[in-house]
């Protein structure tokens, strides 16, 4: 029993802790290469992240989209569905929470804020929704469909906000106007940007834990996304699982989206997310789709996309050399029996947490 | 342990699953590294640390799962890794064709070298795989389980392609549970229990009963003891039933049928008449054509698998691994699948895991499921256990009806024990059942009455005492 308690630590905590060091390591070399010093680069990138005047609670900022959308990215993986489209997702939840946060002006925030949440995960619901209901009837891929929905989120936001029904007739920008300011979700650490957000991704981590693991929802996913044969010979809806899935992966990713309107930018700007939906890929890999482990993975992401931008000012290196970071990461944990290999470590039995491709439905994972 | 194998002689490995056999086999084929021994090949020792190693001996093996590559050629797959160039990077198919079919036709493993690998039926691949070990220059061919995925009469044909190759002089390791295969093609039976040789023998020196009882390690039944059947009421209602397969043909043509509590009936036919799509049209999982199928009193002809199984239908599926449990998948949950959500096991949306593991500890200790303990991954167990668990489920709900598809495919011999004794005690407690099994023997054994089907028609249906080996082996193959 113990022996194989240690096997799985291995497995769940030094596979990442190997494959981020290993990120740097190559990241390092990139610098070199360059000719700048990456251990330069390395304490910029660590001052921009932390110590900074500002720099921590900024981190936190950018960590909390990252919870939600790696939980909502994780949650897909757990049924075997690969849900390229978070991003999509995080802009139709900003879009109905930017309509929902300055259509009814005066009312509370005690409703009103509530009421623009839950509007954004409908959004996401229904952009997720779409590919699951595609893939269950027509078999359509959903790597292929939610990759396309993105475009078609990213240019309906063009058109909403460029000169659109949803722009700000008093802003030569493209963007909304302001939420009403009671739609705002309050700041927890006053004199920054830190936002009630936080909070909230915090609790919906042991909820969707929970929804994972102790509910029958969750065992259904979990079923559908271990063998779709033995859970439609035991009289489960295979078809109905896969919609539910995208369709919370997309309610959680539209969560994101909703929360970064209230919290954060207060209006929806033209390029909304440079990338957060893309990233959280990432971030729920190297969790391996454990909700848990999505917390330090995406404090991992904030503190780097926090800090590139101060090491990029300080440095002169490429805020870009996160995404060699990120590269790597994604290789070393959609590849353990390379990281396996490599530090000649034992293979972990059947039933471990590796990433295992299965028959059509793309990538599945299990803790 | 010590094995010797003889060249022109087939020598069998027997054994119940988790004997060792495999991963002795393993050893051999350099795919696992021996402890402590040695191997001696050809009067030589050798140390054989990978595949490469042994094929390089002359050492092939087929294993139970096929390594092919589906979209590509039977010549392509052939020659895999051995490609014959005509100029850097481009393979001579022509040729690679020629020499396939010259191999072919030298050992009777008859199989279109042009045809895709994907197109062939199990036993064609598989010929391929053979195939492809003879091509590799292999003298010893190790085969493990290699019946375990045919039909009876690709059986056949794969124990004439043994013997052609035994003739040759090379030396066949046939690795098995069952009895009859071993009576009928090996010339020396090595049998093993516990990662220990228990005998070495012949099929002269030895019959079925003796070596089963070395197999398992006490006596077994190999006939099924059971009373008169008692039917009662009808259960099971098929009527006029049609059905088409995945190439929109007609698979089930206008069947119908009736299964009575406590009695069992058997569907025996040859693989491939229909039996796969007249369990799922049954199950929910494929809608028919027309007729109609009615279980207890209610139409279930076009209702959906949950709600079918909800009317009184145990289902046991004939593809374990993909259909029958999950895994990954710990016992426990795999003893609920189908009643997870269900009191008690769960109230409104949240899991009860302390009703689950109670109910999962019963169930392990009825059905004798060999498991360390409920939350151990199905994928665990052995083959035997694994089947075990989809029995004790699909029983555990006393269903009105069971549907036992290949109930006892892939299993060992004190597992096939167990299963057949339970289905005969339900049946005594007034279950139905509907036998679906291509081990002709386990349904002439079993089944009270027999449905022979042929090309997706019931070609004859028999009282157990009028069905003789023969006369239902003739009424298969679609004579009489």
């Amino acid at each position: 029993m113990s022996r194989d308690l240690r096997r799985r630590l291995i497995s769940a905590v030094l596979i990442p802790v190997i494959s981020v060091a290993f990120g740097f390591v190559v990241a390092g070399i990139a610098v070199v290469a360059t000719g700048s010093d990456p251990f330069a680069a390395f304490v910029a990138l660590f001052e921009g992240a932390f110590t900074n005047p500002r720099a921590f609670p900024e981190t936190l900022v950018a960590t909390v989209p990252y919870i939600f959308l790696g939980l909502a990215v994780a949650l897909g993986f757990r049924a075997g569905l690969f849900n390229i489209g978070a991003e999509g997702q995080f802009y139709l939840g900003a879009i109905f929470g930017v309509l929902a946060g300055n259509s009814l002006p005066g009312v509370p925030g005690i409703i009103h804020i509530p009421l623009a949440m839950a509007f954004g995960m409908l959004g996401g619901f229904i952009w997720g929704a779409v590919p699951g209901f595609l893939k269950a009837r027509f078999g359509a891929h959903e790597v292929i469909t939610t990759i396309m929905l993105n475009y078609v989120a990213f240019q309906l936001t063009d058109f909403l906000i460029n000169k659109g029904p949803m722009s700000d007739p008093h802003s030569t920008a493209p963007r909304t106007p302001f939420i009403d300011p009671l739609a705002q979700l309050p700041l927890i650490w006053p004199g920054t940007r830190l936002h009630l957000g936080l909070i909230l991704a915090l609790i919906a981590v042991p909820l969707v834990w929970f929804l994972i693991e102790r509910t029958t929802i969750g065992f259904r996913i979990r079923t559908v996304g271990f063998s779709q044969g033995a859970a439609r010979a035991a009289g489960m809806s295979v078809a109905g699982t896969l919609v539910l899935t995208m369709g919370i992966s997309g309610a959680l990713a539209g969560l994101a989206g909703a929360d970064e309107i209230l919290g954060v930018s207060h209006y929806m700007p033209a390029s909304f997310s440079v990338g957060y939906g893309f990233d959280s890929i990432a971030v729920a890999l190297l969790a391996r789709s454990n909700p848990w482990a999505i917390l330090p993975s995406a404090f991992l992401f904030g503190a780097m996309r926090n800090g590139a931008a101060f090491m990029q000012l300080e440095t002169q290196v490429s805020s870009d050399l996160i995404s060699i970071v990120q590269a790597i990461v994604i290789m070393f944990v959609a590849a353990p029996v390379m990281v396996r290999w490599i530090f000649r470590l034992r293979e972990v039995p059947a039933g471990g947490l590796q990433i295992t491709q299965r028959d059509t439905t793309g990538v599945s994972s299990e803790t | 342990m010590d094995l010797t194998v003889e060249w022109g002689q087939v020598h069998a490995l027997l054994g119940e699953n988790g004997a060792g056999k495999s991963t002795l086999m393993n050893v051999v084929y350099g795919l696992s590294r021996p402890d402590s021994g040695e191997i001696v090949f050809d009067g030589n020792p050798v140390s054989i640390g990978s595949p490469q190693d042994a094929i390089k001996l002359g050492i092939g093996m087929v294993h139970q799962h096929f390594m092919l590559i589906p979209p590509l050629s039977v010549a392509e797959n052939v020659i895999l890794g051995n490609e014959i160039a005509t100029g850097p990077g481009i393979v001579d198919i022509r040729s690679a064709e020629a020499k396939v079919a010259e191999l072919s036709k030298k050992y009777g493993l008859e199989v279109d070298p042009a045809a895709r690998v994907e197109d062939l039926s199990v036993g064609l691949q598989q010929r391929v795989e053979i195939l492809k070990a003879l091509y590799r220059g292999a003298r010893l061919l190790i085969l493990d389980e290699p019946t375990a995925v045919l039909t009876p009469q690709e059986a056949r044909g794969l124990f004439d392609i043994v013997r052609t190759l035994v003739k040759d002089g090379a030396a066949v390791i046939f690795i098995t549970h069952k009895l009859g295969e071993v009576m009928d093609v090996a010339d020396q039976i090595t049998v093993m229990r516990r990662g220990k040789v228990e005998a070495t023998t012949s099929p002269k020196e030895s019959n079925p009963a003796d070596l089963a009882r070395l197999m398992v390690g006490r006596s077994v039944l190999l006939r099924v003891d059971k009373s008169e059947a008692k039917p009662g009421a009808v259960l099971l209602e098929v009527k006029g039933l049609t059905v088409y397969d995945d190439r929109h043909q007609v698979a089930v043509n206008d069947m119908s049928l009736e299964v009575r509590a406590g009695e069992i009936l058997g569907i025996a036919g040859v693989e491939g008449n229909g039996q796969n799509e007249l369990v799922e049209a049954i199950v929910g999982l494929r809608t028919p054509r027309s007729g109609s199928i009615i279980l207890g009193g209610r139409d279930i002809t076009q209702a959906s698998t949950h709600s079918t199984l909800e009317a009184g239908l145990g289902f046991i599926p004939a593809d374990r691994q993909r259909m029958g449990i999950v895994l990954e998948l710990p016992i426990a949950d795999n003893l609920v699948l189908s009643r997870f959500d269900r009191k008690p096991f769960a109230s409104w949306i949240v899991r009860s895991f302390s009703a689950v593991r109670e109910y999962a500890l019963k169930l392990i200790k009825t059905f004798d499921i060999r498991a360390e303990s409920p939350d151990q991954p199905s994928g665990s167990l052995s083959g035997g256990n694994q089947q075990k668990l989809v029995v004790a489920r699909e029983i555990g709900t006393q269903p009105k009806v069971l549907l036992a598809s290949q109930p006892t495919r892939g299993v060992d011999v004190g597992s096939i024990e167990f299963i057949h004794r339970r289905l005969v005690e339900e049946r005594d407690n007034g279950m139905g059942v509907l036998l679906v099994s291509s081990e002709l023997d386990e349904v002439l054994s079993l089944a009270d009455r027999l449905a022979v089907v042929y090309r997706g028609r019931v070609v004859a249906m028999l009282d157990q005492k009028e069905a003789d080996r023969d006369r239902v082996g003739l009424l298969m193959a679609g004579a009489a």
